[in-house]
């Protein structure tokens, strides 16, 4: 039981960074490495917002959404955008974006460590297993957010556009619509859910201007396994790699430490069998 | 246009020269490099301590060098240990040969320390370590006098006395468990982070711990980072363990503390949490980080001896916190190094050395000695124990910091003396452990 409600808790979080970075590298190609770097950003938004000016929390939660937002559309528009045909080149650059944004957090904040309130205080026991409210609003968000996706993604125009033009950007542009744009709000909606991240999995931790690296580790490790560019896969890899790493907390409590490292060893044993992925999306080759 | 570019270009020119000259305006002063990760609380400690030592001995008119007085200068350096060892040795090698200083104080982290101590010793400067625990740094002095001997331990004492001085606390709190609950045989969990100096402290816990008349339960190693440890948690309330034995010296002593906190996991946690010696720890745990204990330097309101006092009320007026043991570089300082260099009326390292070495002073945090090996060989090491450093258990009580170890006349054994630090409060069980 406790490895279940642990597993679930943790692949809920790790899906909801994944997705977010498994869209926008699914329509534009764009392996955008400042990913967690936004959640990192979002999550001392609200801490400024709550903490130091008094906000109510879920406002601070929206507010620090929008920031991050409007932050990821000026990244496209004055970094990306110029270099999107070197992927190298995008590549290298987002990880200069989130060093940068690291630096400016050490700046302003020092390498204090900070928290924030939860939205919820307090926890519940199922059959003897303690489990924060806190941890089952994250659950219940990731589920949420999923759904709000599918529902963007499948019964919406933009979703159509977005979705063609993940199957082929070339045949997109010659059906007239502006690959760029859409690339753009892809990127929008990715940070978006970079932000909300931060907004629901920040009361549980802690504060730092490194706390990016480590979940960037896990999120590649989702979207890999998951296939890339593939949401679906991201959402089931996540909770695989959650499972695995409370599978190791429990039966291996020396080697505790070992948990993110065995995970990825399991994504890599799954590669070499299927090395697309489980759900591997093929891309349009370039013409 | 032209104009205006020619005088930028003058003025440029100017500054870069003024840059260059910049070293040069220090001549007349002793120089004193101030070490340290000066983005993190520890660099800040050392930055802040020493900051106050050099205002008070300058204030005076400076050191008396013989016939002359002469004012302390401080340079800040950067050594960004906790990100890069590498930066650390630039920083230190800039202060060797750009800032030209005449002494060092500072370090914290040992991997850096290590390095920056062998910069130190190549051009023979007297460099006071004020963070870092590991003993090699010492026992590298006393291997290699020659080479070394320009190293002194400033704090903490080293990490194996800091071990027995946890070994010290649990049998004190594990003896209170017993009487105060009835709990015949008190049950330990050992969480540690996983850290290459904490491995021989867990190593060294699994012996002891059976011998204090209590149980290991199982041993936990998060990372250092981890954001989350319910699992652990978990499996620690499974395993029926009333005591948790944790060494944390990063983010995960905050994390860990506040989840246990918040599910009111029915164990006391004893031990080393470097988060929670400091002020914002209550904030960053949201007050679940109550009743932690962990070993710490220095708290509002307990004094070790007569210089604590002013101590701390000078720091916490001039810093607004309380400071951290790396804030000791006040000492180093003020107590170590100036008054060697007045009795030896020079600032020659090795004239200074001899003197440092045969000395016992006090201290705001107790009374140093220098150790010497068991062949008599100089260790330039802290003497630990009663009558000269211990260090305290603090506990957070009710989001107050106070000291509870030690506890009135304790002695550690029937020889040794009495101490009695002025402030001591009484230990206090978590009311959720009652039930």
């Amino acid at each position: 039981m406790n490895i279940i409600i642990t597993g679930l808790i943790s692949g809920s979080m790790l899906a909801l960074l994944a997705i977010g970075f498994s869209l926008i590298f699914g329509v534009a190609r764009i392996v955008n490495i400042a990913h967690t770097a936004f959640y990192m950003v979002a999550s001392y938004c609200i801490f400024v917002f709550t903490v130091k000016l008094g906000f109510n929390s879920v406002a601070a939660m929206l507010i620090a959404v929008l920031v991050v937002t409007l932050l990821g559309l000026l990244a496209y528009k004055f970094l990306i955008n110029p270099i999107r045909e070197h992927e190298a080149a995008v590549l290298i650059a987002t990880i200069a974006l989130a060093m940068i944004f690291q630096e400016v957090m050490l700046l302003i904040f020092t390498g204090d460590y900070l928290s924030v309130s939860s939205l919820i205080e307090g926890y519940f026991q199922i059959l003897g297993v303690k489990v924060f409210y806190q941890q089952l609003l994250t659950f219940g968000v990731a589920l949420l957010i999923l759904g709000v996706l599918w529902f963007l993604l499948m019964k919406t125009r933009l979703g159509l556009a977005i979705r063609s033009t993940a199957e082929d950007r070339e045949v997109a542009n010659l059906m007239g619509m502006n690959e760029s744009r859409l690339a753009m709000i892809t990127l929008g909606i990715s940070v978006a859910l970079a932000g909300f991240t931060g907004a629901v999995v920040v009361p549980l931790a802690v504060l730092n201007p490194f706390m990016w690296m480590e979940p960037l580790i896990m999120m590649m490790a989702v979207v890999v396994l998951g296939g890339l560019g593939s949401i679906k896969g991201s959402f089931v890899a996540a909770y695989i790699l959650g499972f695995t790493e409370a599978l190791v907390v429990f039966l291996i409590p020396k080697g505790a430490f070992l948990k993110g490292s065995i995970a990825l060893s399991i994504m890599i044993l799954v590669l070499l069998i299927r090395p697309e992925g489980l759900f591997g999306v093929a891309f349009e080759e370039e013409r | 246009m032209k104009k205006f570019t020619f005088g930028w270009n003058v003025l440029f020119t100017v500054g870069l020269v003024l840059m260059m000259c910049f070293s040069a305006w220090g001549a007349g002063t002793i120089k004193i490099g101030v070490i340290g990760p000066m983005n993190f609380m520890q660099g800040k400690g050392h930055w802040n301590g020493a900051l106050m030592a050099a205002d008070e001995i300058n204030a005076k008119g400076g050191v008396q060098v013989g016939k002359e007085k002469i004012k302390i200068e401080l340079v800040k350096s950067d050594s960004n240990e906790f990100l890069n060892v590498t930066d650390a040795t630039n920083a230190m090698e800039r202060l060797m040969t750009q800032d030209k200083v005449d002494f060092v104080v500072g370090g914290f982290r040992t991997e850096a320390v290590l390095a920056m101590q062998d910069i130190a010793m190549d051009y023979k400067k007297l460099f006071i370590g004020c963070g870092a625990a590991h003993p090699e740094l010492c026992l590298r002095v006393a291997k290699n006098y020659d080479r070394y001997k320009y190293f002194f331990r400033g704090t903490p004492f080293n990490s194996g006395f800091l071990v027995r001085t946890c070994f010290l606390q649990m049998g004190y709190v594990g003896e209170l468990l017993k009487n105060t609950l009835k709990i015949p045989k008190v049950k330990v969990a050992l969480v540690a982070e996983k850290a290459i100096w904490v491995d021989p402290m867990i190593e060294a816990a699994k012996g002891v711990i059976p011998k204090m008349g209590m149980e290991v339960v199982g041993v936990w190693r998060p990372s250092a980072t981890a954001t989350d440890v319910t699992s652990e948690l978990s499996a620690i309330q499974k395993s029926g363990a009333n005591m948790i034995f944790t060494v944390f010296s990063a983010s995960v002593g905050i994390t860990f503390a506040r989840q246990a906190g918040e599910l009111k996991i029915p164990a006391v946690q004893v031990g080393i949490n470097v988060e929670g010696q400091k002020d914002g720890f209550w904030e960053a745990t949201k007050g679940m980080g109550n009743y932690i204990l962990t070993m710490d330097t220095y708290v509002h309101g307990v004094e070790y001896n007569d210089l604590t006092k002013k101590f701390m009320d000078t720091y916490e007026k001039r810093f607004k916190e309380t400071p951290t043991y790396t804030a000791d570089t006040y000492a180093a300082i003020v107590y170590s190094l100036v008054p060697s260099i007045e009795a030896v009326g020079s600032l020659d390292a090795n004239k200074i050395i001899a003197h440092m070495e045969n000395r016992e002073y006090v201290v705001p945090s107790g009374k140093i000695k220098y150790y010497k090996d068991a062949q008599g060989k100089q260790t330039h090491d802290l003497a630990w124990g009663p009558g000269y450093l211990t260090s305290l258990g603090v506990q957070w009580q009710d989001g107050k910091l106070v000291g509870v170890w030690p506890p009135p006349k304790w002695k550690m054994d029937a020889n040794s003396p009495e101490l009695n630090y002025k402030g001591i409060q009484p230990y206090k069980i978590p009311p959720w452990m009652h039930k």
